[in-house]
């Protein structure tokens, strides 16, 4: 049945989260933003407790489930009833995103690392490599998938993984670059980072594997620290690795995965997207939210208000811009609800994940460009935060498939072309 | 808890008005557009699905179904068929809908049974107005109280139906606020004027009509003594209309999307091209995103709650998307989408229409 009831725990988990943002985000925004690489702590040290309990409940989840029927647990007769963890999950995105999305990705938790590892790992892995995040110091989670000629055809990567039989070992050679937190996961803390790499460059996709490096394994090195427009407190890096040493059981997925090269690797994989987008689109929503709420109080400081009212005709511009604002951040969040929805309730969302993930960019970069210009020189000094919120926005159109790449998936998903038939 | 999937119930509600507007709706909205006329047995089957009567309280006659959400899933179905198709067979929406949400008991129970018949009364509403800066909260309709009566004075246009109806609801200033009459359509200083020329919708016969110190007795106005929350039922018309543009617009879409397939030029289908797919790629993310701002405002309704914001955000919204829609779906057509035997052009001319058809439509 239709409708758009949030479970109770979604507000109590909302104002825990604004106390956090209000507490240990909003007041260091600024200073992270004016000096890139240095660390959140206060944030950090407030949400690692925060997160453990979070993934000590994913975990006991998992091993009930792979204990009850030693299927992967993703089928959804595993699940009994909706699974509003996820909904959780992405409703906390956007809470802490409203606070301060730079922050939000240095959150020790698995990321995009863990969504890597939910996708394509067997419940041991997935058993294996969370119980990592709910013990001892905080850890971050990463993801290493682009290289310097691998972005949007990230099929193309050039990062190898070769056997070595006799230690029963993959050795991983190669380069990635724009990885969140690619040093605080390998070098600052005993994390993991998911890399993915070919067993046969010769192959394309059927060649590509993913596979998780866990912190202080030698031979991983940082090449770069990007310095960036955006979510400056987010560390992004390149990472350099020369021989690393990786267990065999490090290699995400099944004995089938493991032993063949079909595009089974590759597919799994890339169905991370399918979650990881909608958190995504989450983030970039709380973004626009904070965008949006400061600018109307701002405007209304100066007796600027909608009445909802009135008719277009008796509107200023900015009462018009502001309701344009409130519709594309509104359209955004819902689109990201019903993608959210669909896997809550155990249904594919590949086509949902994409329309969210495009619209949700698309709608944060305007509503942020918007209000800067709106509020004018007071918009446009760095006194204000709006100005580093138009800035953070931007990533939303980028990363994790372009707007234009998650278009095309959208665009062959409609009219059920291939890559062969719709460039 | 948060789910977008319609039930069992809507699900074949939707079915059956799907099968409605492709055997019947389809097969006569050009000839209905360019002859100003719509055949009255397909609009009587679409008023024998009985959405209306479905939703009206079992005191009254009706089923005691009513939801808005449900409302806006058929206006959706319908519209997808014919704007002017779907407007017609909802008109009687247009008195039935302020009745049962504003009307004293003696008003529901004289005028609401007529409804759950099998023929719709010939009752219609008159809310636009013939000017520039059209305000539905600032009227320059007047109703002023004289007696035991009101005096109605002002010019309405695009009222449909107007020259067969028995009675008109007509909303006028009073007392600095919306409110409004039932009129009985013979009253003297009622005029029924000249048809109207629209741009679109033109299968729908609307006529301005003239109040020239049109007298009704006070117990005519709506809600009685209290009046009516004007909001309220304007809430109610901007969800429908906001559902009908997300029919029409995935009508245009879906229009699009599939001449893009099978048009070969250079060799290959144009939907080929980035710049047809990516244009098809928005439109179908855009009406995705309508429909559900349309059915946040009716699903708080449903729940008694307030939806002017909601509903008003969404209207502005919906009236920008169907027009964008419906003019990419014409230029992916190219030439063919400028001539008449194709529909686009048809639903282009009906979505510039929705940012002035407040009142047209209510669920």
């Amino acid at each position: 049945m239709i409708s758009f009831e949030l479970p109770p725990f979604i507000e109590n988990q909302g104002q825990l989260i604004e106390m956090v943002a209000k507490q240990a985000m909003r007041p260091y925004s600024r200073d992270l933003d004016e000096h890139e690489h240095t660390r959140p702590t206060a944030f950090v040290n407030m949400t690692w407790p925060f997160v453990q309990e979070m993934v000590k409940r994913s975990l006991k989840g998992l091993e009930e489930q792979n204990g009850s029927n030693g299927s992967n647990g993703h089928t959804p007769q595993a699940r009994k009833g909706p699974d509003y963890s996820i909904l959780a999950l992405i409703t906390m995105i956007e809470q802490l995103s409203w606070g301060d999305a730079g922050q939000y990705l240095c959150l020790p938790h698995p990321m995009l690392g863990g969504a890597a590892v939910d996708s394509a790992g067997t419940p041991e892995q997935r058993i294996r490599f969370l119980r990592k995040f709910t013990e001892g110091d905080p850890k971050w989670g990463a993801m290493a998938i682009t290289e310097a000629d691998a972005g949007s055809d990230n099929s193309s990567m050039r990062t190898t993984a070769v056997l070595d039989e006799d230690t029963h070992e993959w050795i991983l050679n190669g380069e990635k670059i724009f990885i969140t937190n690619g040093k605080l996961a390998l070098e600052e803390s005993d994390g993991l980072c998911v890399v993915w790499a070919t067993v046969d460059p010769g192959a394309g996709r059927a060649g590509i594997k993913s596979f998780v490096v866990e912190g202080n394994t030698p031979g991983v090195s940082i090449a770069k620290q990007e310095n960036k427009l955006g979510i400056r407190a987010s560390d992004t890096v390149s990472l350099h690795f020369d021989n690393v040493r990786v267990p065999y059981e490090n290699l995400l997925g099944s004995a089938e995965v493991q032993r063949e090269t079909t595009v089974k690797g590759f597919k799994g994989a890339m169905k991370t997207f399918d979650s990881s987008r909608p958190a995504v689109a989450a983030s970039a929503v709380g973004i626009a939210r904070a965008a949006l709420e400061f600018t109307r109080e701002k405007l209304a400081e100066e007796g600027v208000e909608v009445d909802y009212t009135k008719s277009l005709h008796e509107m200023t511009a900015v009462e018009r811009d502001l309701m344009e604002m409130e519709a594309r951040y509104k359209g955004a969040w819902l689109l990201t609800l019903r993608a959210v929805s669909l896997m809550a309730h155990g249904e594919s969302n590949r086509l949902e994940s994409s329309m969210c993930k495009f619209r949700a960019g698309e709608a944060v970069t305007w509503i942020t460009q918007k209000a800067v210009e709106l509020l004018g020189p007071v918009g446009y000094s760095r006194e204000f935060l709006v100005e580093k919120w138009m800035r953070d926005a931007k990533i939303n159109d980028i990363y994790e498939g372009t707007k234009q790449i998650n278009q095309l998936i959208v665009a062959r998903s409609i009219l059920g072309y291939s890559r062969r038939e719709l460039k | 808890m948060l789910d977008f999937r319609l039930d069992e119930e809507q699900q074949m509600l939707a079915d059956t008005i799907g099968r409605y507007t492709r055997e019947r709706v389809r097969k006569v909205f050009r000839d209905a557009e360019e002859d100003g006329r719509i055949p009255p047995d397909v609009v009587q089957a679409g008023w024998e699905i009985g959405v209306l009567p479905t939703g009206i309280p079992e005191a009254y006659g009706g089923f005691g179904e009513y939801s808005a959400v449900t409302g806006a899933v058929a206006t959706e179905a319908f519209a997808w068929g014919d704007l002017a198709i779907t407007l017609s067979v909802m008109v009687p929406n247009l008195v039935a809908v302020p009745l049962m949400f504003a009307g004293t008991e003696e008003q529901k129970k004289a005028y609401l049974p007529l409804f759950a018949d099998e023929e719709a009364p010939p009752f219609t509403a008159a809310l636009t107005e013939p000017v520039i800066q059209f305000s539905p909260f600032k009227l320059k309709t007047t109703a002023v109280r004289d007696g035991e009566e009101y005096v109605i004075n002002g010019t309405k246009t695009v009222v449909p139906f107007a020259d067969q109806a028995d009675m008109i609801l007509v909303y006028a200033e009073e007392g600095g606020k919306t409110q409004a009459f039932l009129v009985p359509a013979d009253s003297e200083g009622l005029e029924v004027a000249a048809k109207d020329k629209l741009m679109g919708i033109k299968a729908l016969p609307t006529f301005m009509v003239t109040y020239s110190d049109v007298r009704v007795p006070a117990a005519n106005r709506l809600g009685g003594e209290t009046g009516i929350d004007f909001a309220l039922l304007l809430a109610h018309s901007r969800i429908a209309l906001g559902a009908a543009a997300v029919g029409m617009a995935r009508a245009s879409y879906e229009y699009a999307r599939d001449y893009a397939k099978q048009r070969v030029q250079f060799g290959e289908p144009i939907a080929h091209r980035q710049s047809i797919a990516f244009m098809l790629a928005d439109m179908a993310t855009e009406v995705d995103e309508a429909r559900l701002m349309v059915w946040e405002a009716a699903w708080k309704l449903d729940q008694g709650q307030d939806a002017l914001r909601e509903s008003t955000v969404m209207k502005h919204h919906v009236d920008r998307m169907v027009l964008t829609v419906a003019d990419r779906a014409v230029q992916v057509l190219g030439g063919y989408g400028y001539i008449r035997e194709y529909p686009v052009e048809l639903w282009l001319r009906n979505a510039r229409g929705f940012a002035s058809f407040d009142g047209l439509a209510m669920i």
